[in-house]
């Protein structure tokens, strides 16, 4: 878009670049603060309909649509409270350090071939390393409450997150291993084609792997059923016991903003990101690669697939709080060290068996070998013969469509 | 990159440079002027995240990745929750001397003058940047740490054999593994010899109707089960 | 502050088509001496454990700096995928070293009941 504006618009470099920022933050800051409210949305109808009543009828018509908006105006106009012995600058710090770091995440989360924040090489790692920020402005939170409830629960709260970032670690890395590269887009690129070149199908331990990413994520952001550091009977309301108002909406927005980040993530990962269960555009004869009208439009498709497939994580997240009960603190560690982590890690030493004696997969008609190893990046036994030019790593390391 | 893509870049890579750059040192400062103890973690968190920047805008994604990750997300994470163990108010602020202040600042501000004469001692330091885009570091750094060396060698070095790391690899997974143990060992629960004044408390025994009357409550509680 | 580091900070600011070497250097002197006052200033030993880290953070920055390609100028050599690695390792020991620090703090909070440095003195003569 930026060279768009440059050579079409004529604009200066520097503010051509400057509102392509704008642009992507916009957009980006949308999708957390939309969802938000369709979710809000979404949680009472899923909740009530679950528990066998109604939800919201009344705002709004029917369905209450407008509920999210009437919450949002009742938060706006709630007055602002701060605990007498609470210290000024971390508690109102605290809510920001949150939101923050659950909006940079999406940075580098690719929502189309080209849509893209910032395509990092490390993508999958900074997504991962940015989600456990999040705990800082939990911790901050409890700590600046001046309220042993909230201290307890931002505790509890940190201890999880941190605890559950090590198998969630490990099951991304799988994906990784089998699209050889951290870069979110190439892996997602992999995936084209028919459903079943995802690596959810690709091998029985990655479809093991998914499952317990799913519990992983689940517990990372802190839903039900591993929900105590928030939940109204144990904790009063944990860690933001004492937020009201915007800052408590703040918090909020930084949960629904991770959930969908978690989603979106096992979307590019595990169900072929913005690639639809049948390659229509493929079929079609259109293609997302270079920057054209009709490239254009795939790439809007294949977003709208990615939204859909991220808010059906979010709905499924949703159902799971309202069905299962919640789980004790010691249980929670417990599930983490015992189950998941050796879990994760058996599955992740089993698909790496099964990419050394399976690389072309079990179906060689209908998906294709991930991963393979590249020309030119092994040094082999002639040394410098075998050493890649710099322009030919640059090259092997781009997409390969 | 066309080269007016390329002047825009650099202005606005020299901009974020002197966000982040500021952004750090400021904090920095902010932890060594700051009294409250859980207000230095907070500084160290946000001039680390700055820091972490500063390795993203010189080409080193790798690395700043691996900071904010295991730096900011795992050392600052023990570290706050270590303040928080032991943020007791009496502790939260505890002033230094003023003489000792003193002393320090003139011992810092001869080391920092010290620093910066050898920063802009060697000339070639001081050439601007070409900006030459970095290849994606992942690689070659996995596979040195696995011992083949796949990545061009930068221009100027002299020609040789260039080892892997896979022997320091090695050793730094032994090594966390002996902290992870030993860290462990250290800062277990012990038996205390001098009880503290609530278990004394605590262990005065209250009178007998009391304690029938607490038990029943306490097990009409956990009869409704853990919710 | 003496005249040379006044002399020396001045022409940096006037570049300003580029970022070099120098500048991260500069960040880095910056970083390693708050963590040396850190750690000579505060009684507490946390804080003190706050200025080991940016003393290492500051090395860190140097060696991307000297890694870096981006920053390399006309001529100059740079140290290559070597200084990430060495950054790498920093980051790496310097999680496993704040680990055992933080260890040992807990342990003497708990045997003495206070994080204070300066009532760590029963070896005193």
């Amino acid at each position: 878009m930026a060279d768009f504006l440059i050579n079409s618009v004529g604009l200066p470099p520097w503010l051509a670049w400057t509102v392509v920022a704008g642009v992507a933050a916009f957009l980006i800051l949308n999708v957390i603060a939309g969802g938000a409210l369709v979710f809000i949305w979404a949680e009472r109808k899923i909740a009530a309909r679950i528990q066998d009543r109604l939800g919201p009828t009344r705002t709004g018509g029917r369905f209450g649509w407008l509920q999210s908006l009437a919450d949002g105006i009742k938060l706006l106009a709630k007055e602002d409270l701060m605990p007498e012995g609470a210290d000024g600058l971390l508690f109102r710090i605290a809510p920001y350090v949150s939101f923050c770091a659950s909006f940079c995440a999406f940075i580098a989360l690719p929502f189309a071939f080209d849509f893209v924040g910032q395509r990092l090489n490390v993508g999958v790692f900074f997504v991962v390393a940015v989600l456990g920020l999040e705990v800082f402005g939990v911790i901050l939170a409890g700590y600046a409450s001046a309220s042993k409830w909230s201290l307890f629960g931002a505790m509890r709260e940190a201890a999880q997150v941190v605890s559950y970032e090590v198998p969630l670690g490990m099951c991304v890395v799988v994906p990784v291993m089998l699209a050889g590269t951290m870069d979110l887009v190439t892996i997602a690129e992999k995936q084209a084609g028919w459903f079943t070149n995802w690596y959810l199908f690709h091998d029985p331990f990655t479809f093991v792997v998914f499952w317990v990413y799913v519990t992983c994520a689940v517990a990372s952001v802190n839903r039900a059923p591993f929900d105590l550091a928030e939940a109204e009977s144990e904790l009063v309301a944990g860690f933001h016991t004492e937020y009201s108002g915007l800052r408590w909406s703040f918090f909020f927005m930084a949960e629904y903003g991770s959930m969908f980040l978690v989603s979106a993530l096992a979307a590019v990962l595990f169900l072929g990101g913005w690639n639809g269960p049948i390659p229509v555009a493929k079929l079609l004869g259109l293609s997302a690669g270079t920057g054209d009208t009709a490239h254009y439009f795939v790439r809007l498709i294949g977003c709208g697939n990615l939204l859909l497939k991220a808010t059906l994580g979010v709905l499924v997240m949703m159902w799971i709080r309202w069905t299962l009960p919640r789980l004790r603190i010691d249980q929670v560690m417990t599930t983490c060290l015992k189950y998941c982590t050796p879990i994760a890690a058996a599955m992740f030493a089993g698909a790496m068996l099964w990419q050394l004696c399976l690389p072309g997969g079990i179906l060689p008609g209908l998906s294709r070998p991930a991963g393979e190893i590249r020309e030119g990046w092994i040094e082999g036994p002639g040394g410098a013969a075998s050493r890649p030019t710099p322009a030919a790593a640059r090259a092997v390391a781009e997409v390969r469509p | 990159m066309t080269g007016s893509l390329l002047v825009a870049a650099m202005n606005f890579h020299t901009l974020l440079f002197y966000l982040f750059a500021s952004l750090a040192c400021g904090f920095a400062v902010g932890v060594v002027v700051a009294d409250n103890v859980v207000r230095m973690a907070l500084y160290l968190v946000l001039s680390l995240g700055a820091t972490a920047g500063l390795f993203f805008l010189a080409g080193a994604e790798f690395i700043g990745a691996m900071q904010l990750m295991i730096y900011v997300g795992g050392t600052l994470v023990l570290l706050v929750f270590g303040v928080m163990l032991t943020a007791q108010a009496p502790f939260v602020s505890i002033k230094t001397s003023a003489s000792d202040r003193v002393l320090a600042g003139v011992v810092a501000a001869s080391l920092l003058a010290l620093l910066l004469q050898a920063a802009f001692s060697v000339e070639a330091w001081r050439r601007p940047g070409l900006g030459e885009v970095a290849p994606p570091a992942a690689t070659p750094i996995g596979t040195a740490l696995v011992g083949v060396r796949v990545d061009d060698p930068p221009p100027g070095t002299p020609p040789g054999v260039r080892s892997g790391y896979l022997l320091p690899f090695e050793i730094v997974s032994v090594h966390l593994l002996v902290v992870l143990v030993g860290a462990a060992y250290l800062a277990r629960a012990k038996r205390r010899r001098t009880p503290r004044a609530i278990e004394v408390a605590a262990s005065v025994a209250p009178p007998v109707d009391e304690r029938r009357r607490a038990g029943g409550s306490a097990s009409a509680l956990t009869a409704g089960g853990v919710r | 502050m003496n005249p040379v580091a006044l002399g020396t900070i001045v022409p940096l600011m006037a570049v300003a088509d580029g970022v070099s070497v120098s500048h991260y250097l500069v960040v880095g002197a910056i970083l390693f001496t708050a963590g040396i006052v850190c750690m000579a200033v505060k009684r507490n030993a946390l804080g003190v454990l706050m200025g080991i880290e940016l003393v290492l953070n500051g090395a860190n920055v140097n060696f991307v700096a000297f890694a870096s390609p981006y920053l390399r100028g006309q001529g100059a050599t740079s140290l290559g995928i070597d200084g990430q690695v060495i950054a790498l390792f920093v980051i790496l020991l310097a999680a496993a070293e704040a680990a055992v620090a933080l260890a040992i703090t807990l342990a003497f909070y708990n045997n003495h009941a206070t994080v204070d440095v300066d009532r760590a003195d029963d070896l005193k003569g």
